[in-house]
């Protein structure tokens, strides 16, 4: 209850800085999905011809749902990686909180709220805006919006952490580069994975994008069994929560010394 | 309960290197208590442990009574911190930040506005309460920064060089400050490694050398202890040897760039050196200050 309480009011700060600096990041995360939409979607998919392997829908409606899960898992990098680091070495807000009888692991948990809270948010917005634009291609899609904030968070998790340990960003340039990229691109959200060799399967297994586009999209068309539903969910819950296990840790040591 | 804090033997090492060395301090309700040493000297490290952030290697350490390992959460909602490097929320409004680390005490909404709107008045800020923290002067965010930490009311501040990096017009503006939440009974433990701030402050102070406390007690009484009344400071043209001028003085200090003469009477033995037919570039003559007894107890300056 306590640890709760104080892992508000790290949420607080958050929304406290969001309500005077909202606009500012209107662009980033609402422009883009609208124009990845309407460029990949309505543009590109005009040219796409449905075939059995998509399910026979039409491409705009295909990407869609995946499209929310590949959103936020981008929010969720920024989010995960400068933020961070910022809080604990340019800023030293975190250093701040600690000073309080907030403790090291209760200002990672408010952090993560607070990632949690705005990838549903933008989640949400992009699904109405698909709706808007005729991509929905039924009411399935409302449960994109959970399942790609769970899926933001199995990759912010330990994206957290890792950031908790770093003392200088260059690292996240790599992780933009090599993991964030071919992660967006090559997850089944563009294309079914069954067209990839199949030696790269397993290391897409191992992502959360794709369990989240499997989710979100077979929610949406109704093709997922409920077995293999709980299995992505498993996996992205215990992704989230090994995450926060190791940044429970690399918080402590960085901000307790 | 007399003593807000009490450490026996205490230690903190990181890795092999041992920066708190077994210390015993205590300092008493309503005091304003110093470190006093140079940079390395194991200050902040005393300090995070008295604030209840980083944990003792060994030792024994009571603050307000209890004991930081177990209860931290319950020690720190009583204390106020001002951290040597300021960590603000520079993209919030100075109004913003007073709110939100009450918020962190677990203050109500109302409450945090109201002692918001009070400790803008005491720091002067009231003109800026609705602008981002970015912009403002050092001397302004220190000052936010010694507002914010007592958003809670502390019974105990610690303030860790709470006015290096800040032009002397700033810093006598903290310390007037300070003097007031002193009178007002606020209990206070500081470090520095400037000796002007530290006699201004102190009631007293411990003096820290290489992890260890070097002597204590209050300004006055370490220099009557450790120098004498003046002190006369002769400067020579740089390069030229400095005269052996022991039996002028009680205690002769050679510096790089000058030699100083520990003596009771600074004026009568500027004379007797002169007489002697010593021509030094420039002479000084001043009252012994910490710095002295600094200087005598370790044998280096404490500003390089």
């Amino acid at each position: 209850m306590q640890t709760l309480r104080a892992s508000w009011f790290g949420f607080e700060k958050h929304w406290t800085w969001y309500r005077r600096n909202w606009r500012a990041t209107v662009v980033s995360s609402f422009l883009t999905p609208v124009l990845f939409l309407l460029a990949l979607g309505l543009g590109f998919g005009s040219q796409v011809q449905s075939t059995a392997l998509i399910g026979g829908v039409p491409y705009l409606e295909y990407l869609a749902p995946a499209l929310v899960v590949v959103t936020a898992l981008q929010g969720a990098t920024f989010e995960s990686t400068y933020a961070i680091m910022s809080a604990f070495l340019w800023q030293k807000s975190y250093v701040g909180m600690v000073a309080t009888p907030i403790t090291p692991a209760q200002v990672l948990y408010g952090q993560m709220l607070w990632i949690g809270s705005q990838m549903f948010v933008r989640s949400a917005v992009f699904v109405g805006i698909a709706v808007v634009l005729g991509a929905a291609a039924g009411p399935g899609i409302l449960v994109s919006i959970p399942v790609a904030t769970v899926a933001a968070l199995a990759f912010s998790a330990p994206l957290v952490a890792y950031s908790a340990t770093l003392d200088k960003p260059d690292g996240f340039t790599t992780i933009f580069r090599f993991v964030m990229m071919p992660m967006t691109l090559f997850t089944g959200a563009f294309f079914p994975v069954s067209q990839l060799p199949d030696w790269l399967l397993p290391v897409v297994w191992l992502t959360p994008a794709w369990h989240g586009i499997e989710l979100a999209r077979g929610t949406t068309f109704g093709t997922l069994d409920l077995l293999p539903a709980l299995g992505h969910l498993a996996y992205l819950t215990a992704l989230t929560a090994a995450g926060i296990a190791l940044g429970v840790k690399f918080f402590h040591r960085r901000l307790a010394v | 309960m007399d003593n807000l804090v009490e450490a026996k033997a205490l230690t903190k090492h990181f890795g092999s290197f041992e920066a708190v060395r077994g210390i015993d301090v205590e300092v008493r309700r309503g005091e304003a208590f110093g470190f006093l040493g140079p940079n390395g000297a194991g200050k902040s490290s005393t300090m995070r442990m008295i604030s209840c952030v980083s944990g003792r290697s060994g030792g024994e350490l009571k603050v307000l009574g209890m004991d930081p390992a177990t209860q931290g959460p319950l020690i720190r909602a009583r204390l106020g911190v001002v951290p040597q490097l300021d960590n603000l929320d520079t993209e919030l409004t100075v109004r913003q930040n007073l709110q939100i680390y009450g918020r962190y005490f677990g203050m109500s909404r109302q409450k945090c506005r109201e002692k918001a709107a009070e400790l803008l008045e005491f720091a002067q800020l009231a003109d800026r309460a609705d602008h981002e923290v970015e912009p403002l002067s050092g001397g302004m965010k220190r000052r936010l920064t010694i507002a914010r930490s007592l958003v809670n009311d502390p019974e105990l501040l610690l303030l860790d060089e709470p006015t290096t990096g800040l032009d002397p017009q700033a810093r006598h503006l903290l310390w007037d400050r300070l003097f007031r939440l002193k009178q007002d009974g606020v209990t206070l433990i500081i470090t520095t490694h400037y000796m002007d701030e530290a006699e201004q402050l102190c009631d007293r102070l411990v003096v820290m050398d290489g992890g260890r406390i070097a002597a204590e007690g209050s300004p006055s009484e370490l220099i009557n202890r450790y120098s004498t009344r003046e002190v006369l400071e002769l400067r020579f043209q740089p390069g030229a040897e400095k005269p052996d001028l022991e039996r002028f003085a009680e205690r002769v200090e050679v510096l790089p760039d000058r030699l100083l003469l520990y003596t009771q009477d600074g004026e009568a033995t500027l004379q007797r050196v002169h007489e002697h037919g010593v021509a030094p570039v420039q002479s000084l003559v001043r009252r012994s200050s910490l710095e002295d007894v600094f200087l005598r107890l370790t044998g280096r300056t404490l500003v390089d």
